[in-house]
This record gives structure tokens, sequence and C-alpha cells, in this order.
């Protein structure tokens, strides 16, 4: 059914720092790796060591400058799907294949059922769905469904791929309907924004701004300022080390 | 948007087509036309013909033609699957009211009823393509007021065209006809005009900041996409080409679709047959060329929110 489900409790989705991504594209890959073998596999991979290199992906790291001058920003930005409360891409496909579910709000593409169409990828303003020109049918992000869910997995790696890989810790996940689960407070300390709120597709990830820029002598915590270790006044340092540093410092 | 060439050819054609069975339903219900076998044959085959080549040349850009029954599932809630349930139901009282005009030789009794019906599924469908795009909030161009009546008029415009010509061929031409022709001429001018003056004058609701929701330290561009060729949204969404020859193509679109069929018909409707036939012909023609320009174009200028991420000053 392509029918909304009604408003669930739960949320599950990602809380993206873009104070602390770095941009490795580590969960890209990760994300690639699992889902290559996952609920959506596998995920096209053609001309991978030629010129025009292509195939899907679930993630995509985008780096952007905001703001102009000394205070401009270098942000990196992971993008994926946001699994939006009110999705479009689920209403407008014509055979079903597109759901939103009612337990956790995933939305997912039974591959069963998809005519590849591309409908739901126009819908979509975050550009998360992509075609898989193999196998004929869209594919998107699945919130690591197989993997959140998994008993077979020992507990810490029931996340999905990409908050399982990032070595910043800058991917988080969780349940963004509870207000006192992690994610929900870490977006409520933070101020998490979402993407493109007057589209109204309500999205359900959020992304934390980058924290203020620090450069004012001092504002770290450490001395405003250092002193030389060798110099007039410095301890310990007589005056044999003072000719040398002189001399090695011409 | 890409446009493809399958959905270009599909709304085009199946907009001719639903437009000119409209037009015999309504003439031949209204007593404005003769109920004659062979002109009733010519036009509902054409007809027929366009909007099922139409509607078969859709299924060619699926992933999975085969499963296209599947569409008629989601009436509920999609346009597309709408457009689908629509389109076949239109079948029904298209091979009745055929069967009233060119067997039974008329339109009469229960006949009239099947012409009624054809004449409101000819006209949902249309109106259902075109809520297929209006609804798309991500496509500024389209999530406007005239996509839908610019979907309906090109299908009465061409419709029109074909159904005079063929008319001519017959000898069962009017003035009325001919009115109906202008009429849609100039409402499709003006619908059109203002749909593309809408497009150039109204920024898109979304911007690079509110994309990243990083508006709070000014400006944002793009320093680094996230690979180095083109993905699939970015070929799909961010389809240029055309952008950089709007003006031109609009020219030429509007030559065809107005310029051309109003000359020609006020021109040659009443004359004689050796030239009103070729003169109203050309004229469908031209305006069914002009129709798919426009349609390219409507696909070619149309710009898709995602494309914010990957550096479009504007979606």
């Amino acid at each position: 059914m392509t029918s909304l489900p009604p408003p669930a409790a739960k949320k599950l989705g990602l809380v993206i720092d873009l104070d602390t991504c770095v941009g490795c594209h580590a969960c890209a890959v990760n994300c690639k790796e699992w889902n290559t073998g996952g609920h959506s596999a596998p995920l096209p991979d053609k001309d991978p060591y030629g010129a025009d290199p292509n195939g899907v992906w679930f993630n995509r790291i985008h780096t952007f400058e905001a703001g102009t001058g000394t205070w401009s920003r270098t942000v990196h930005f992971p993008r994926s799907c946001l699994h939006c409360e009110t999705p479009a891409c689920v209403t407008v496909c014509p055979t079903g294949a597109s759901y939103k579910r009612a337990d956790d709000g995933i939305v997912l593409v039974n591959e069963d059922a998809c005519i590849g169409c591309k409908l739901c990828s126009w819908a979509c303003p975050y550009g998360a769905r992509e075609y898989d020109d193999d196998a004929g049918v869209m594919k998107k992000c699945t919130l690591c469904i197989d993997r959140i869910y998994n008993e077979n997995l020992a507990e810490e790696d029931r996340v999905p791929a990409c908050v399982a890989t990032c070595p910043a810790s800058a991917r988080h996940f969780g349940d963004l309907g509870d207000p006192d689960s992690d994610v929900s407070r870490l977006v409520a300390e933070r101020g998490g924004k979402e993407l493109m709120p007057e589209l109204e597709y309500q999205p359900v990830n959020r992304y934390l701004p980058p924290r203020p820029a620090k450069s004012a002598p001092g504002c770290t915590g450490a001395e405003a300022r250092l002193e030389p270790v060798v110099g007039p006044g410095a301890d310990g340092a007589g005056r044999f080390l003072r000719w040398v540093d002189r001399v090695l410092s011409r | 948007m890409h446009p493809a060439y399958s959905v270009i050819f599909f709304t085009t054609a199946s907009g001719a087509g639903y437009g000119l069975l409209l037009l015999f339903a309504a003439f031949g219900l209204a007593g404005a036309v003769p109920i004659d076998p062979w002109f009733g044959a010519v036009g509902f085959a054409l007809g027929t013909a366009l909007v099922t080549g139409g509607l078969l040349s859709s299924t060619f850009h699926l992933g999975h033609p085969e499963r296209a029954w599947r569409a008629y599932t989601q009436w509920r809630s999609s346009w597309l699957s709408r457009e689908g349930v629509l389109a076949t139901a239109t079948y029904a009282p298209l091979v009745l009211a055929a069967w009233g005009w060119i067997v039974e030789g008329s339109l009469s009794g229960p006949f009239s009823v099947f012409a009624a019906a054809l004449a409101v599924l000819c006209l949902g469908t249309v109106y259902a393509t075109g809520m297929i795009y209006a609804t798309l909030r991500t496509i500024h161009a389209w999530h406007n007021r005239m996509t839908v009546p610019g979907y309906l008029c090109f299908a009465l415009l061409t419709g029109s065209l074909w159904f005079h010509a063929i008319a001519h061929m017959f000898g069962h031409q009017t003035p009325g006809m001919a009115l109906v022709v202008v009429l849609a001429l100039f409402v499709t001018f003006y619908v059109k005009r203002k749909y593309w003056i809408s497009i150039d004058s109204t920024p898109g609701p979304a911007t690079r900041e509110s994309a990243t929701g990083l508006g709070d330290f000014g400006p944002v561009r793009l320093l680094d996409p996230p690979t180095m060729t083109r993905n699939f949204v970015q070929r799909e969404m961010g389809y240029a080409v055309a952008r950089k020859h709007a003006q031109k193509l609009r020219r030429i679109s509007f030559v065809a679709y107005f310029l051309v069929p109003i000359l020609l018909t006020g021109l040659t409707s009443e004359s004689e047959a050796w030239i009103a036939i070729p003169g109203t012909l050309i004229a469908a023609l031209s305006g069914t060329l002009g129709a798919v320009v426009e349609r390219w174009l409507f696909f070619a200028e149309a710009k898709h929110a995602a494309m914010l991420y990957y550096g479009a000053e504007t979606a």
C-alpha cells in the first residue's frame, strides 16, 4: 500500500554531526559493502576501475563551503534517505512497491512489485533514491533493516553500517520519536536541523550544525600566549644554551 | 529533468488522441456533425491509435513492463495509478460509442450515455496525466497552477486540429469546428504564456542554504561533489542541454503550435476542399509538432530540488 500508515510513535532515523564529520567517505563505503549483500543486493558497480565508474550508492558525501571570508566553514555533508514522515516518494508509487513501515517509519521498496517507473525518484527532494538499471528497479537506503533487528549480530553491531563504521562518531542512530532517546537529546542540545522544511516532507533524520568557530586567543582553555621555552628569564637556560639557540635560530 | 522520448511521445500522442475522441463524442452528442460511419471510423481509429500507441510507448521506459498491471492498484494515493485506471476504463465507452457511431449509425439512446462517458473519461485521463506532474513539489516548474490546464489545453488543441482536418476530408466541416480550433489556440496560448512567465519569475521554494541547514553561516556553495562522474540523480534530474536554447525553442514551439495553425485555419477552412484539406492537415501536423517541442521544453526547463546538493543555484 502506498497510502501512508498512521503516524507511528517510533521514528527510527539518523542524526549526523556536521561538526565532527571529516568527509572520509567510510560511511558510504561500508554502506555499499553491507548493502551489496543485504536487503537490496546486489548494488550495481559498473566500470569500477574505468573512465566512467557508476552504480547505486545509498549514501553520498558532499563537501560544501558555508559562509564567506574568515568565518566560512568547510562542511562535509553525508546525504542519504531521511525516512520522511510524509514521503511523497511513497504516495506517488503506482504499484505499492514503495512503502513506509507502520512500526518504525522506515521507508522501503519491495523490489518484486517495482516496475521501475522512477517517479519516486522524481518525488524525492533529497536525491536519495537511485535506479538500478541491471535489476530494473529503484533502490534506496534501508536504514540497514537487516542489521538493526538482526539477532545474529552482537548487540553493539545492530546499528546501520554507516553508523558502525564512522571513525569520527559523527553518525548516531536511534528513535527520534522518543524525546528522551540519546539522539533526540542530541538534537535538542545542538539545535539539529531539518533539511528543506519548506517542502513539508517532515524528514526524520537531523543534521547537527558545526559548532561556532573557536579562534579567539585563549578560547580553548589553554594560555592565550605561551612563554618561550628558551629565552631571557626562562628557567634553566644558561648562557651557553641561549647562545646555541641564537646560532641555531639563524 | 531528463526528457525521456517515450514519455514525451506518450503524453503528446495520447493527449491528441483523447482530445480527438472527446470532440467526436461532444460534436456527435450535440448533433453538430452527421453520424457518418466512414467519418466516425477514421476518427475513432486515429484517436484509438494515438491513445494506444502513447500508452504502449509509456511502458518502454519501465524497468519491468511485464509488471505494469500492478500500476492499477494504488489509485487511492497515486496520480500515475489513477491515470492508468482512467486510461484503461476509457476503452469501454470508446468501443461502445464507436460501435454506435460506425455500426448502428446513431448516438442516441444508450449510445448517448457511452459517448458522454467517453468524453468525461478522456478529460479525466488527461487531467490525471497533468496531476502526476503538478503534484510534484520537488519540481518548482511543474508544481504550478498552469500545469494541468496546459496538459488539457494541448490535448484539446491538437485534438481539435485533427478533428477539423478529418471533417474537411469528409466534407462535414462546420464554422463551429473552426471556432473551437481558434478558441483552443487562444486559450492554449494564454495558459502557456502564463506558465512561462510564472516559471521565469518565481523562485523555487528551497535553496542550497535550506537544503543543507547551513544558512546560519551565510551563503552555501558546493566545494566537492560526491563523485567525479555523474550519477543517476544527476543524469535524471540534472538535464541542462535545452535550457541554453530555451528562448529559441519557445519561439519555435509558438510558431508551430499557434502561428502556423491559426494562419492555415483562418486562410483555408472556408476554401474549397483541395485547399482546405491539405491546409487543415498541415495545421494539425504543425500543431502536434509544436506540442512535442513544448512537452520537451516542459521537461528540459524543469529544475529538481535535489540538484541543490550538486551545486545548482536555484531549484
